[in-house]
C-alpha cells in the first residue's frame, strides 16, 4: 500500500504547478467559443426584451411594465384604447428602432474591419447621406416606397462608399485623416443636395427636412419591418459567415490573402451587402449617426475583437441602443417630441472626439 | 524524392517590364535559403511567387512534384506559410487569437477552432517562446515579440515551408539575432524548411545554408553563403564598394561596407582650409 502511494504521489505533486499555470493562462486568453456567443446572445436578447417591455410603458399615455407583460402573455383582457396605442403607435416604432439600429451597428462593424479603421461608420463615411440623397431622388421621380425608393437608396450607399474609398485610397492605404476627411466632404454635399430637392419640390411625401437631416423614427409602420427584414436578415447571415475571415483581414490584408481569404471578392460582397441593409434602413429612418460607432466600441471594449462575437454583440447592441435612443427622444420633451437623430448626434460627435484624441496617433499611423 | 519547393525558368511581370526572369530554384527538405539582393532587385516579388500569390507568365512551379497552379488557395496554405515583415492589428486581438487565427486553412464551415487547434496553437507557442504573452494585447508587444508572435501564427499553420520577408528590418540587434536563433532551431527540431528574405547579409550568412543573390529580376548567384558573398559579387550587385572577410567566430563570410567619405577624407582636406 506504502508503495502505491509513494508511486502515485510524485506525478501528483508534478501536476499541481502545471495546473496553477493552466489557469492563470486559461483566464489570460482564451479562443472564441459557439457557446460564449450564445451566452452573450442570449444576455443580450434579454436586455433588448427588457427595454422593448419599457419603452412600451412609456409615452404620454400611462400605461405600466406590468400591465404590458399581462396584456402580451394574456393574463387579463385588454383595455381597446391602450392596445390601440401599444401595437399600432408604439410597437412598430420600438421594432424600426431595434431593426435600423441593428443595421447600422452592424454596417459600423464591418466598415472599420474592411477599412481597417475604428472610425469608420456608415453616416461619418458619408455613406448614410448618399443613401438618403438616394432615396429622395427615388421619391421626387415618384417611384414606390416597395422597391424603388430602397433601391435607389441602396445604390446611393454603394455610390458613396465606391466614391469615398476610390478617393480615399488613392496614394496606396486607407489612412484615417484622408478616409475621414472624405467623408466630411462627401456629406456637405450630400446634405445640400438633399436641401436643393427639399426646396425644390413640393411632394408631400418629403414630409420633414428634418427627417432626412436628423433621421426620426415617428413614421414608422409594420410595412417597413416587412419590407426590410427579410434582405437585412440574409445580409447579416452572410456577414456572420465571413466574421472569421473579417478577423483575418484586421490582421492585415497579405496574411489573410495568403491564408485563404479571397479579400477582394470579400470587399465587394460585404459593401453590396452593407449598402443594401444601410440603404433600406435610411429610407425609412432618415440619417441617424454614430450608432455604428458608439456600439462596436463598446462591444469591442467589453468582449474583445473576434468578429465572432462582435457581430451578433454589435448587432443586437445596436437594435438596444437605439430603442433606447428613441424612447428618449420620445420622453425628453414630452408631449413634443426629438428626432432621434439629435440624441445620438448628442452622444456620438464627444464620443467621436474622445476617441480620435484618444488614440488618434495610434490609428492614423499605417 | 527530397524537394519541397522547385521553381524551373519562372518569368513573371507586373506591367511590360520582366520583374523576375527566368529564375530556377530548388528548396530542399529542413535547409534555410537566405534571399538578398538590392532595393527592386524582385526578393519579395520572387517570395509572394513561391506563396502562388501572384500568377507566373512562363515557367513551372512544383510544390511537393504538383504543379502550384493545381493547389486550391486553402491547401497552399496549409503547404506554406508566410511571416510578414510587420503586421498592424488595429484592434487589442490577443496574442492567443493571432496565433488561433494561423488555423484558418484548417477549418471547414464551421466557424470555431476546436480544442486541438487550441492546442496546437499552445505548442506553437511554446516552440516560439510566446506562450507567456498569451493574454497579451498584440498592442502591447514590442517589435521582436510581435515578430516571434506572427512566426507562432505561421507555424500554427503546420505548413512544411515557412517565408519569411525581412524578419529583422525593424529590429535591434538582439532581437535579430533572436528570430534567426528561432528559425534556425525550428528548422532543425521541426525540420521546416525556411526562406528568409534579408537585408542583414552578415546575419543572414550565419544561418542560412544557400544563399540566393536577387539581381535585377535574375539569379546573380547561389550557393553556400562563402560562395555567394564575395567583395566582387556584392560590390556589382549593390552597386557599393564592400570589403568581404570570414567572421573569426562563425567561419561564414562578413560584409563591411566601405564608407566613400572614410576612404577619400585625406583628398577632402585640403578643399577645406
Amino acid at each position: 500500500m506504502r508503495d502505491n502511494e509513494n508511486q502515485t504521489r510524485p506525478p501528483l505533486r508534478a501536476r499541481r504547478p502545471a495546473e496553477q499555470g493552466e489557469a492563470a493562462w486559461g483566464k489570460s486568453g482564451q479562443g472564441i467559443t459557439p457557446l460564449r456567443v450564445i451566452y452573450t446572445g442570449l444576455i443580450l436578447s434579454g436586455i433588448l426584451l427588457i427595454i422593448i417591455l419599457i419603452s412600451l410603458s412609456l409615452g404620454p399615455a400611462k400605461i405600466s411594465v406590468k400591465d404590458v407583460v399581462t396584456w402580451v402573455t394574456g393574463h387579463r383582457s385588454v383595455d381597446q384604447t391602450a392596445w390601440m396605442i401599444l401595437f399600432r403607435i408604439r410597437l412598430p416604432r420600438i421594432l424600426l428602432a431595434g431593426l435600423v439600429g441593428f443595421t447600422l451597428s452592424l454596417g459600423g462593424v464591418v466598415f472599420q474591419a474592411l477599412l481597417r479603421n475604428p472610425l469608420a461608420e456608415p453616416f461619418i463615411l458619408g455613406v448614410s447621406s448618399g443613401a438618403a440623397v438616394g432615396a429622395i431622388t427615388g421619391i421626387v421621380f415618384g417611384l414606390g416606397f416597395n422597391l424603388g425608393v430602397p433601391l435607389l437608396s441602396f445604390l446611393g450607399a454603394l455610390l458613396t462608399i465606391s466614391l469615398v474609398m476610390g478617393i480615399s485610397s488613392r496614394h496606396g492605404g486607407l489612412e484615417s485623416s484622408t478616409l475621414l476627411l472624405t467623408g466630411v466632404i462627401v456629406n456637405a454635399f450630400f446634405t445640400a443636395v438633399i436641401m436643393f430637392f427639399i426646396a425644390t419640390t413640393s411632394d408631400s411625401r418629403l414630409h420633414s427636412i428634418l427627417f432626412w437631416l436628423y433621421g426620426d423614427l415617428s413614421q414608422s409602420r409594420y410595412v417597413h419591418l416587412s419590407i426590410g427584414l427579410p434582405p437585412i436578415l440574409i445580409v447579416s447571415a452572410i456577414i456572420y459567415f465571413f466574421s472569421r475571415h473579417l478577423n483575418l483581414i484586421v490582421g492585415g490584408e497579405d496574411s489573410a490573402l495568403q491564408m485563404g481569404v479571397q479579400v477582394e471578392l470579400l470587399k465587394w460582397i460585404l459593401f453590396l451587402g452593407v449598402s443594401l441593409m444601410t440603404g433600406m434602413v435610411v429610407s425609412f429612418s432618415g440619417i441617424i449617426g454614430f450608432v455604428g460607432l458608439i456600439v462596436p466600441h463598446l462591444m469591442r471594449m467589453f468582449l474583445g475583437p473576434d468578429h465572432r462575437l462582435l457581430i451578433p454583440a454589435s448587432a443586437l447592441g445596436g437594435a438596444i441602443f437605439l430603442i433606447a435612443a428613441d424612447t428618449l427622444a420620445r420622453m425628453i420633451l414630452s408631449p413634443s417630441e426629438l428626432p432621434v437623430g439629435v440624441i445620438t448626434a448628442f452622444l456620438g460627435a464627444p464620443f467621436f472626439i474622445y476617441l480620435l484624441k484618444q488614440r488618434g496617433s495610434q490609428w492614423t499611423q499605417s | 524524392m527530397d524537394s519541397e519547393l522547385i521553381l524551373k525558368g519562372v518569368y513573371f511581370r507586373y506591367d511590360s517590364q520582366w520583374c523576375l526572369e527566368g529564375i530556377d530554384f530548388e528548396l530542399k527538405k529542413g535547409e534555410i535559403v537566405g534571399i538578398i539582393g538590392p532595393n527592386g532587385s524582385g526578393k519579395s516579388t520572387l517570395l509572394k511567387i513561391m506563396d502562388g500569390l501572384l500568377r507566373i507568365e512562363k515557367g513551372e512551379i512544383l510544390l511537393l512534384n504538383r504543379p502550384l497552379s493545381r493547389y486550391t488557395r486553402s491547401d497552399i496554405a496549409r503547404q506554406i506559410a508566410m511571416v510578414p515583415q510587420e503586421s498592424t492589428f488595429r484592434f487589442a486581438f490577443s496574442v492567443f487569437e493571432v496565433v488561433l487565427m494561423g488555423r484558418f486553412p484548417h477549418l471547414g464551415l464551421f466557424p470555431f477552432e476546436g480544442k486541438e487547434d487550441q492546442e496546437i496553437a499552445r505548442q506553437c507557442m511554446q516552440l516560439t517562446g510566446t506562450l507567456d504573452l498569451a493574454g497579451r494585447s498584440i498592442h502591447e508587444l514590442s517589435g521582436g515579440e510581435k515578430q516571434r508572435v506572427l512566426t507562432a501564427r505561421a507555424l500554427a499553420q503546420k505548413a512544411q515551408i515557412i517565408l519569411l520577408d525581412e524578419p529583422t528590418s525593424f529590429l535591434d540587434i538582439r532581437h535579430r539575432v533572436e528570430i534567426f536563433e528561432l528559425i534556425s532551431t525550428l528548422s532543425r527540431t521541426q525540420g521546416l524548411s525556411v526562406i528568409v528574405v534579408s537585408h542583414d547579409i552578415s546575419l543572414a550568412a550565419q544561418y542560412c545554408q544557400r544563399m540566393l543573390l536577387l539581381n535585377k529580376g535574375s539569379v546573380y548567384k547561389i550557393g553556400e553563403p562563402a560562395e555567394v558573398i564575395t567583395a566582387d559579387t556584392i560590390s556589382t550587385v549593390y552597386q557599393c564598394p564592400v570589403f568581404v572577410d570570414e567572421n573569426p567566430i562563425s567561419k561564414t563570410p562578413r560584409v563591411t561596407v566601405l564608407s566613400r567619405r572614410g576612404e577619400g577624407r585625406h583628398l577632402h582636406k585640403p578643399e577645406r582650409t
